[in-house]
């Protein structure tokens, strides 16, 4: 089977972006956003078909599923090291074209509606066309260079979107710290990839990744894993480097601050980056890599993976409790569920049923965005009815939107892992491969599971029931065009979890039966109630009990609701030390040094003499001092010293 | 008697007619036509520039004094482009603002004779030659900078540069007499370095000149100073021209003749490139003139080369040439709209900037291609020509410095970031109005961008550097 055309899939958003974009000031709404629509379409009926292709006709070969490249090799970098560009048909990349293609598709009609008449309408359609472009690129590279352009490419992208209100200073400061966070993380990336390139001389995924190789200690790359960097072997080092910017762009502790920050973009840009997209890129490129972090050294890069996801999943759902914007509750809640597939990848074993681990993962993130693009959505939905996104500002909602009020109860039901809903089934997976391996983060899992369901219902009661609250303009359902997205999701997301995804995914490929773990089962679904039921007590009425255990608790209170000061912890460093501490000094030379002497030159035009005087003398000497010193320095350095 | 020989110079001589017509065309043509010679210039290095891309038999003359190889052909016709997109990109200020005071064709004239300079340099066989080439090529910027004569800034930048220039060249010269001193030889094949006292010593000091000609940190205060009060277009040839070719010796000489102090330099550009990033980043984050901003961000891409010059093979040379080459364009692209908006406006501020986007939405997208292309941010080619960088330097196993290259590269995307924040993301009541550029600035500004777009994506040209670039190591 030639799977040449997927590369079609995201050449037609490029094509889209373009299109758009140098048209941007002559293209009228309604063009810009058939255009748009119909392109992402495009692109998404070519995933669905070769989802079906591939998992259904030609994938499987003895059982096993085989994975297809397409590629063309683009440089001979070195002698031995080349780039290559294409395409990789496996399970995760097929499986991941689908979940990009269905959310991006829903959030570009979506944005019909909600973006109508935004005098950057066609702008926004433009950069919409470019994410979904680099998203997908990243999804199918073939090789690691491949996919950091790629990366880069979404940071780029998802910096342009987040920044998309640029009347908004916030929206601007938000973007810039979405963008130079994750830059950040990308050192960590861009250093592991080098190291593997220079250590085993191959970018490839398929070489990388060839289980027989990696457990085999004479191979070209066990060989070089050998050699010891820090303490532990540079494939490790590299590894954990990798996952940094995993870490990084998945918003994993410590690096997960610019999440809610990033909430200032538009509602549709969220749920498309910030929920199901974007930051599950960090899952996905673990589990790209995952036989090389499984194998090599006994896996110790992967247990990182698995403490730095269980303690992010807990840590976020702690500060999602506290928070009153609706939309940071969720911001903190994805950060949380991503933890969850990160442990999961990090618990998983390799063969058969211990991959339980991996398949759990990438079933989480196939449910997960669904029902958290739907949350996203229909929080979009109800900001647009009532023009804030603080919860005290809503209550009694129901009411007045009946179709968000069910959808966003399906949605909550899922994530709280409410049975038959689709987050029940890839929660208890991740649960049952925890409960399997390692029982600290099993345990762990479990109390997040049950403050998810607790945050989920509290703000699902806040803005739907809850006190009566008068509203200036009476709120108003969404138009169809907002309303059709939340249904479909509704739907995938009632019954997503009756996919049997172990049969499709797994970590050798090969595909087994798992079936539902009933007494995990029913300790998942018995915290998961406890957490509704006691939102429910609540947040149900107007009460005061929760206002009473606020203050009762007030220190902690204050704790999580200011995100465990993490954010002021960062700008302490920045703004104290680094900006203060180094770059001040710095900038006081050579605004009264160099710039006085400037001025000093230009302004006093009346005294002639003291130009002249100032031209001569001042700088020039210095700068003479200063290069004659530099001599020195390096000669007595480099001859006393070092010789 | 065969003269044949010499159309290995052709490059050089080309040029010296260029410059000798365009001084016949200074005293024949009329007042009223005068205007015309900025078009005449151009057009005479468009002409040197196509032949320049001609083949050229590799070569040795003057009893090995000039060399001429496929790499330093190679590396004059990416000067030679350099300087066409500059003169391009200045056509219309010395046509329309400099030559009701002054002779455009001094400008030419000085550019084209500092360009000889550089050729010499790049070409020299020894140290005579090159210490000719490095005089030639700084002296008539001296005068450049101070083109603008009845600017009090313009003078005092060329009266700078000039005091500068003269304490550098010195150093090196005296550089040059102690290496001489110890192994008896001028020429780059017959001398033997040996690691000496003296001749470290030697050593030091002539890379202390030329490291002021890239302006390495410590030797780099004369730039920002000069940079501001010389006139775009100068600024623009130190930053790019200049600052490459004399990149491009450095790597040169380290990799043949100072190969055996190998030990000895490899630290030393440890330390200067650690220095210059950090010295270079730090200062560009607070500027608000363009200029200056300009100034200190090419000294940070400069520390960047050096990381290239740690790997001493094949890897190494290909990536600093094609650094080099990448950072010409972008480099010049960025001072291309400056050029474009101080000519029109006289505005050379990042405020001046705010909101540029909406009124001139082409330049602030070839700005922000240059800048991006500066910062390193895929898919341009500054992405792959830093990438590239990092890995020469990570194949030796430079991590740590690797790693301190990538948090500068992201101390400078904030900066870089400011500039694009400007432009896209600011309103301003006075934006700087919609203006039409003429067609010379915009097939300049167009060169630019191609070169930004495709030197990254085009992969056989890196293959050819690297193909040539294993000339260095074969003699």
């Amino acid at each position: 089977m030639d799977f040449t055309y997927t590369i079609l899939i995201p050449l037609i958003p490029l094509a889209v972006f373009l299109i758009l974009g140098i048209g941007s000031l002559k293209i009228k709404e309604n063009v810009a956003g058939i255009v748009g629509v119909a392109g992402l379409l495009t692109s998404t009926i070519l995933s669905y078909y070769t989802a079906f292709q591939y998992f259904f006709n030609v994938g499987k070969v003895n059982g096993i599923y085989q994975t297809f490249v397409e590629q063309t090799r683009w440089m001979n970098f070195t002698d031995t090291l080349h780039i290559d560009m294409g395409v990789l048909i496996d399970p995760i990349s097929v499986m991941m074209l689908v979940v990009v293609s269905t959310i991006s598709l829903m959030v570009h009609l979506y944005s019909r509606g909600y973006m109508h008449g935004d005098q950057g309408f066609t702008r926004f359609f433009a950069y919409l066309s470019l994410f979904s472009f680099s998203m997908y690129g990243l999804v199918l590279a073939t090789n690691l260079f491949q996919i950091y352009i790629f990366w880069e490419l979404v940071g780029v992208s998802s910096f342009l979107l987040i920044g998309y209100y640029y009347t908004k200073p916030s929206a601007v400061a938000a973007s810039k710290k979405a963008f130079i966070v994750t830059r950040f993380a990308d050192f960590g990336f861009l250093m592991g990839i080098l190291m593997i390139g220079y250590y085993t001389g191959t970018f490839d995924f398929m070489t990388l990744n060839n289980p027989t190789a990696l457990q085999d200690l004479t191979s070209p790359i066990m060989q070089n894993a050998g050699i010891t960097f820090m303490g532990f072997s540079v494939i490790t080092t590299a590894l954990v480097l990798i996952f940094a910017g995993g870490a990084g762009k998945s918003a994993m502790f410590p690096l997960h601050i610019w999440l809610p920050d990033a909430m200032e973009g538009p509602t549709p840009v969220s749920a498309l980056i910030h929920a199901a997209t974007m930051v599950v890129a960090g899952v996905y490129l673990v589990a790209r890599l995952f036989p090389m972090f499984y194998f090599v050294e006994g896996g110790i890069a992967l247990e990182v993976v698995a403490y730095v996801g269980g303690f992010s999943s807990l840590i976020a759902a702690l500060i999602a409790l506290t928070q009153h914007d609706i939309k940071r509750v969720l911001a903190f809640s994805t950060m949380s569920q991503i933890g969850y597939m990160m442990m999961a990848l990090g618990i998983s074993g390799y063969g058969d049923v211990d991959g339980l681990g991996f398949t759990a993962s990438m079933f989480h993130l196939f449910t997960h965005a669904m029902f958290k693009a739907l949350l996203f959505l229909g929080a979009g939905s109800v900001i647009h009815a009532v023009h804030s996104n603080v919860l005290q500002d809503m209550g009694g909602l129901r009411k007045y939107m009946p179709i968000t009020n069910i959808t966003f109860l399906i949605a909550a039901l899922a994530i709280a892992g409410v049975p038959p809903f689709a987050g029940f089934f890839s929660k208890d997976e991740i649960l049952a491969a925890a409960y399997e391996s390692n029982q600290l983060l099993f345990w762990v899992e479990w109390v997040v599971a049950g403050l998810t369901a607790f945050y989920m219902f509290r703000l699902y009661f806040g803005i739907f029931w809850g006190k009566d609250t008068i509203y200036k303009h009476t709120p108003h359902e969404s138009p169809l065009s907002m309303t059709l997205p939340l249904m479909f999701l509704a739907v995938v997301s009632a019954i997503a979890g009756f996919v049997p995804f172990s049969q499709f995914i797994s970590p050798d490929l090969v595909g087994y039966t798992t079936h539902i773990h009933m007494n995990i089962a029913a300790m998942s679904v018995g915290v998961g109630v406890l957490g509704i039921a006691i939102a429910w007590i609540m947040y149900k009425k107007e009460t005061n009990i929760a206002d009473k255990i606020s203050s009762a608790f007030g220190f902690l209170y204050q704790w999580t609701f200011r995100k465990f000061y993490i954010d002021e912890l960062y700008l302490f460093i920045t703004r104290e030390i680094i900006f203060k501490r180094i770059a001040q000094p710095f900038a006081w030379f050579d605004k009264k040094v160099v710039d006085g002497t400037m001025n000093l030159i230009g302004n006093s035009t009346v005294d002639a003499s003291k130009k002249i005087k100032g031209l001569q003398s001042g700088k020039v000497q210095d700068y003479a001092f200063a290069f004659i010193s530099g001599v020195v320095i390096i000669v007595m350095v480099f001859i006393y010293f070092m010789n | 008697m065969d003269f044949s020989s010499l159309l290995l110079m052709r490059h050089e001589f080309i040029l010296t007619a260029l410059l000798l017509l365009m001084i016949v065309a200074e005293i024949v043509v009329s007042e009223q036509n005068k205007k015309n010679l900025v078009n005449f210039g151009v057009l005479l290095f468009a002409i040197h520039t196509a032949i320049g891309l001609l083949p050229l038999a590799d070569g040795v003359l003057f009893g090995g004094m000039f060399k001429t190889t496929v790499l330093t052909h190679f590396f004059k016709s990416v000067l030679n482009i350099g300087v066409l997109i500059l003169l391009l990109q200045s056509a219309d200020w010395l046509r329309d603002k400099v030559v009701s005071q002054q002779k455009a064709t001094e400008f030419f004239m000085l550019i084209f004779s500092s360009l000889l300079g550089l050729y010499f340099m790049i070409s020299a066989g020894d140290f005579l030659m090159f210490y000719i080439g490095l005089e030639l090529s700084t002296l008539p910027v001296a005068a450049l900078a101070a083109y603008e004569s009845l600017k009090q800034k313009s003078s005092e930048s060329g009266i700078k540069l000039i005091l500068s220039a003269a304490l550098a060249s010195g150093t090196s010269l005296f550089g040059i007499t102690m290496m001489y001193a110890t192994s008896g030889s001028l020429f780059f094949d017959m001398m033997t370095i040996t690691a000496s006292n003296l001749t470290i010593l030697g050593f030091l000091m002539f890379f202390a000149g030329l490291a002021f000609k890239i302006s390495l940190a410590p030797f780099h205060f004369w730039t920002a100073d000069v940079y501001e009060g010389a006139p775009i277009s100068v600024a623009s040839y130190l930053s790019v021209i200049s600052k490459g070719a004399a990149a491009f010796v450095l790597m040169i000489l380290l990799f043949t003749l100072f190969r055996p102090l190998e030990s000895i330099w490899v630290n030393l550009m440890y330390g200067v490139a650690l220095l210059t990033m950090f010295i270079g980043n730090l200062f560009a984050i607070r500027q608000q003139n363009l200029k200056r901003f300009l100034a200190f961000s090419s000294i940070a891409q400069a520390g960047f080369i050096l990381l290239g010059l740690l790997s001493v093979d094949q890897l190494g040379a290909t990536t600093v040439i094609y650094f080099i080459m990448i950072y010409v364009f972008s480099n010049l692209g960025a001072f291309g709209v400056v050029q474009a908006i101080s000519n029109q406006t006289g505005k050379e501020n990042i405020d001046d900037y705010d909101g540029l986007y909406r009124t001139n939405p082409k330049l602030s997208l070839v700005m922000l291609l240059a800048l991006f292309s500066l910062a390193g941010i895929p898919p341009v080619a500054g992405f792959f020509g830093k990438i590239f960088l990092f890995t020469a330097a990570a194949s030796q196993g430079y991590y740590l410095l690797v790693f301190i290259g990538v948090v500068n590269v992201t101390i400078a995307l904030y900066y870089y970031l400011l500039v694009v924040r400007a432009m896209f993301l600011r309103k301003s009541e006075n934006a700087i109005p919609y203006f039409k550029s003429k067609w010379m600035m915009k097939l300049g500004l167009t060169i630019t961008v191609l070169g930004i777009l495709i030197i990254g994506m085009y992969s056989p040209l890196y293959e050819y550097i690297f193909e040539i670039s294993n000339l260095i190591f074969k003699s």
